[in-house]
């Protein structure tokens, strides 16, 4: 089976993330699902990768483990140092609010503030964030930034929302189904924003994604299907975001 | 529909705490309603059932000596059924064991098988043997107080002669369900009985051979009071005969009329307040509850299922929770209904109780509440309803929310992004905060309508104990005397003041509006029993006119300055007219009070007393009792501190015994409101919550900002809720005010704070509650649903 980086047993200076032998079964009464069966990678700093595959087959599971909101059954999962899967409901807290940021299918945003007060939301509770018109010219959306949800069209609420979870400056940012919500043009639109933060801020980046167009922007693609890791593709040539079509 | 009857089981089960706390307050309505009118309802059936098996007469009038022959000539007035002439006279009684002098009504029995009217129910022991001579009955009450059974002995100054006497029975009469001393306005079971003797016995001792000093009537269906009394008057004025009454000047019966009517009226108030109110909180709850579920709303369409089918399976829901309401509160309000009708049918010692069955009143209640559920439900799902079923399957559009300040005013650099969330939260549904801070402030309100009648019994305790009547005792004779006779009590051991009195009973009228009420005379200078004006001051009586309560002033409806016709019901029964000099601020009873020179030139005769209140030197307490014992002219001595303890012991606890149910009622109401607004608050921003978490909020940091709200809004009512408290409470003393006890609108400041109290207290332990709920928010689950 391939692997993402099979040298176990270190973690390499570079790496965000390295993971060893993951794995995270769901028990609901009697029935036993094994979610992720033994995965082991690496991922290392301002990477971008997309991971692709059909529904059930870990793919969410393991974003949420390293996302910081469950917690692995075995294995360990480190970020960076730091060994997520011995942490506590208040070490993933401040794990989340110290180091990651969330973009997800349905934007999440709070519909009684305003884009600038969304990504203000974070920004009063990080150490050293941007200035939230700062994060939101990032995504193009400086001109917008006094408008509530209900005034904005779901791509400029999936850019409030890539904003609000970049304001912060993470280190990781993870996406669950970012377009899946959008049209063609207008997840282009939020890849190309996601594509530049991680220019700009060299922000680690994982993507959730049922579009296999998308896999051309990642330096890595990560095939899941049954739990496991089932096939790893490296870009040599990433492409421009506003070359995909879908 | 099976499919949906288990999908309603399952909710309810799952939504169990929520349920459990809409159908509390339902059920807090319902019981207070069942309880009230049940408890009304068996106990005035009782006293209606007594009145007829016992034979309670309907007419009553004291004379002096009248012959026996005149019971012929009373029968034959035009309306009479039935005629009962007898003894009846105070007199003081010695104790064994016990120190102060107390006072037995002496009533005479037919020397041949039992009265006709007012009859007797032997509880213990038999009636005096025809005959005897030291035979007594006596009332229970009185029995009770001192621990006699048949066989126990007492003695009494009959006449100024002591007489041995032995208790053979302990008897219940309609006539005494209250019994009253002189000088009273409580009963004091210890100082006061009533004393049954054969008519032989007491008129030996009363000299009144041949005569009778008491008569009461029962009147034929149709006949007309007001006559019988006139002829009667007319019959027995030249025998010395006191103005003839009704049921309604009868002692006993008009103070349990007016317990009953107390009963009567809350429960015609405070049911239809907590409904009402239940109503309001059922239909919020309701209404918010059916809108959290749109998504499944538009499923059951997708799938093919007809709106009728989806409305009905919703409305089972809430009709669950509402039938679950109506039969804890029936249950709940059927025990406290029995509970009260037992505690009052103690304290009037009625022979038996009649369990009211009253189907009507719960079919009142659970009509009540039905519609209060179904309509709250309706105005849901009517805007559920009406969506596509793909637009209801999809999240509601994010709502449009407005800036609160101009655009360009940051409101960041003031607030905090969740204080800013609240905000908008309130400003963008208006109403539903508006309903919710409602909802808080009645809650609080019947909070202070349930607790308020302890301030003002405390305030009538006050004003009647403390400013009114500060005498230590009163002093009454069997009959007037003449004034001078005040020298001789002064003079009696341990008296510091003596002021004088004197009782005039009399018929007062103001155009068509009659009352029988007493005038007392009283000297210019009284300083032990002031007359307390309505501004609660103490006021002097002018030299000539009439001071009356301000009740009675109200009934007749007359104001200062006004005159009215005053019919003197003693010596030679003038009719005169008087000015109202004053109106009194008084809580028991109606009454008139003028300067004793000119009641004594009014009445045309030298001045004359009834009773003398007195200032005591406590120590000196025992030798005076033992003096009063051996005074023959003396009918009773009244204390002043004993009457407030029985005040205490009796009306009092009565009073708040209810007014605890019904403020653990309202309590019950008030967490049922909170602890949905809260719970609710949850349910709706539960995904903004979990996003919220997500991003790296604390626990700690997400509570707040649900709690903010809760408290923002718990606080806000609190003002309002102050305000409807006290119109509430005003409504309730308005219907509760009577002839013979009312009170003032008093209520103090910690009664409302101790009404906020509990509903923040229930705030708090809903935040509590909800707390757990807030840890174990899915974030995961926020990722991919929608809503």
């Amino acid at each position: 089976m391939p692997q993402a980086d099979t040298r176990a047993g270190g973690r390499m200076d570079t790496g965000v993330f390295t993971a060893r032998d993951l794995t995270k079964v769901y028990r609901t009464g009697e029935v036993e699902v094994r979610a992720l069966r033994g995965l082991t990678f690496e991922i290392t700093a301002g990477e971008v990768v997309v991971l692709l595959g059909p529904s059930g087959s870990g793919k969410s599971t393991l974003l949420n483990i390293m996302g910081g909101l469950d917690q692995a059954t075995s294995g360990r999962l480190f970020f960076k140092d730091l060994d997520l899967t011995t942490l506590d409901d208040r070490g993933l807290t401040a794990y989340r609010r110290r180091h990651v940021g969330f973009v997800f299918q349905f934007y999440n945003l709070v519909p009684s503030l305003t884009a600038y007060e969304n990504v203000a939301l974070v920004t009063e509770i990080s150490e050293n964030p941007m200035r939230p018109d700062e994060a939101l010219a990032l995504v193009g959306l400086e001109a917008r930034m006094d408008h509530f949800p209900a005034q904005l069209s779901g791509g400029e609420q999936q850019r409030v929302a890539i904003a609000r979870a970049i304001a912060k400056r993470p280190e990781v940012l993870l996406c669950d189904e970012p377009t899946g919500a959008l049209d063609s043009k207008t997840g282009i639109r939020v890849i190309e924003a996601l594509l530049g933060v991680n220019a700009q801020l060299g922000t680690t980046t994982l993507i959730i994604t049922h579009n296999a167009g998308i896999q051309e922007v990642a330096d890595r693609v990560f095939f899941f299907a049954d739990g496991r890791i089932s096939q790893e593709i490296r870009n040599e040539m990433r492409r421009a975001a506003a070359e995909l079509t879908w | 529909m099976r499919m949906l009857d288990i999908k309603l089981f399952r909710d309810l089960r799952r939504l169990w705490a929520q349920a459990l706390a809409i159908a509390l307050v339902i059920a807090g309505a319902v019981a207070t309603l069942v309880m009230s009118v049940g408890s009304y309802r068996s106990l005035d059936e009782t006293r209606r059932a007594y009145y007829e098996r016992y034979q309670f007469a309907d007419v009553f009038a004291l004379v002096r000596r009248a012959p026996m022959s005149l019971v012929s000539q009373i029968a034959e007035i035009p309306g009479v059924a039935a005629v009962d002439a007898r003894i009846a006279k105070l007199a003081l009684l010695d104790i064994p064991g016990f120190r102060e002098p107390a006072t037995g009504r002496f009533v005479s029995l037919p020397e041949h098988g039992t009265p006709h009217l007012n009859q007797l129910y032997v509880r213990a022991g038999r009636l005096p043997e025809p005959g005897s001579v030291a035979e007594v009955a006596i009332s229970e009450s009185f029995a009770n107080a001192h621990g006699f059974v048949p066989g126990a002995r007492f003695s009494a100054i009959l006449n100024g002669r002591k007489r041995e006497l032995t208790v053979v029975g302990i008897t219940l009469s309609p006539e005494f369900v209250y019994a009253i001393g002189p000088g009273d306005i409580m009963p004091d079971d210890r100082r006061f009985g009533i004393v049954w003797m054969p008519e032989k016995a007491l008129a030996g001792a009363f000299d009144l051979d041949g005569a009778f000093s008491s008569v009461a009537v029962k009147l034929l269906r149709n006949a007309s009071e007001r006559e019988v009394i006139l002829r009667l008057d007319a019959l027995l004025d030249r025998y010395g005969g006191q103005a003839a009454y009704g049921r309604k000047d009868q002692t006993s019966h008009a103070f349990l009329d007016h317990e009953l009517d107390m009963l009567n009226n809350m429960s015609r108030t405070l049911p239809p307040i907590f409904l009402v109110v239940a109503a309001f909180l059922v239909n919020l709850t309701l209404d918010r509850l059916v809108a959290l579920d749109r998504e499944q709303v538009g499923l059951f369409k997708a799938l093919g299922y007809g709106n009728l089918a989806i409305a009905s399976h919703y409305l089972k829901f809430v009709l669950a929770l509402v039938v679950i309401g109506i039969a804890i509160g029936s249950l709940a309000g059927t025990w406290l209904g029995s509970l009260i009708t037992s505690l009052f049918g103690d304290y009037f010692r009625f022979p038996f109780l009649i369990f009211s069955k009253s189907p009507d009143v719960y079919l009142m209640a659970a009509v009540a509440s039905l519609t209060a559920g179904t309509l709250g439900a309706a105005r849901a799902l009517r805007g559920v309803v009406a969506l596509a079923p793909a637009v209801a399957m999809q999240p509601p559009a994010p709502p449009q929310f407005r800036h609160l300040l101009p655009l360009g005013v940051r409101v960041d650099r003031l607030l905090s992004q969740p204080a800013i969330m609240m905000l908008r939260g309130i400003a963008h549904h208006p109403f539903r905060a508006g309903f919710t801070v409602l909802g808080m402030a009645l809650a609080t309100a019947i909070l202070i309508v349930s607790l308020f009648t302890r301030d003002t019994m405390e305030q009538l305790i006050d004003v009647t104990y403390f400013m009114a009547d500060r005498q230590d005792a009163t002093v009454s004779f069997t009959e007037k005397r003449p004034r001078d006779v005040l020298f001789q009590v002064a003079r009696l051991p341990g008296v510091i003041t003596a002021e004088p009195y004197r009782e005039v009973p009399v018929r007062i009228r103001h155009r068509n509006v009659e009352r029988r009420i007493m005038i007392s005379g009283r000297p210019p200078d009284a300083d032990l029993s002031r007359i307390i004006d309505e501004k609660l001051r103490p006021v002097v009586l002018p030299e000539s006119g009439l001071a009356i309560s301000a009740m009675l002033a109200q009934i007749l409806g007359v104001q200062v300055g006004d005159d009215v016709e005053v019919d003197l019901l003693d010596g030679q029964r003038r009719t005169v007219t008087l000015p109202i000099a004053a109106l009194v601020e008084d809580y028991f009873g109606i009454r008139g009070m003028m300067n004793a020179d000119a009641l004594s030139r009014l009445m045309r005769e030298a001045p004359v007393i009834n009773s003398v209140h007195l200032a005591l030197d406590e120590s000196r307490l025992d030798s005076l009792y033992d003096t009063v014992k051996e005074l023959p002219s003396v009918s009773g001595l009244a204390l002043q501190r004993v009457s407030l303890a029985n005040f205490r012991a009796s009306l009092a606890v009565l009073v708040t015994t209810m007014a605890s149910i019904y403020t653990g009622l309202a309590a019950i109401i008030a967490f049922g409101v909170v602890y949905n607004t809260a719970r609710i608050s949850l349910s709706e921003r539960a995904r903004e919550l979990a996003s919220l978490r997500v991003l790296g909020f604390t626990r700690a940091e997400v509570l707040r900002i649900l709690f903010l709200e809760l408290a923002l809004l718990t606080l806000v009512a609190q003002l309002p809720g102050w305000v409807m408290g006290y119109g509430l409470a005003w409504v309730m003393r308005t219907n509760l005010a009577g002839e013979l006890m009312r009170v003032r609108l008093v209520v103090e400041n910690s009664t409302y704070v101790l009404a906020s109290a509990v509903v923040v207290a229930a705030a708090v332990v809903s935040a509590l509650v909800v707390r757990r709920r807030v840890h174990q928010l899915d974030l995961v689950a926020v990722l991919k649903t929608r809503d």
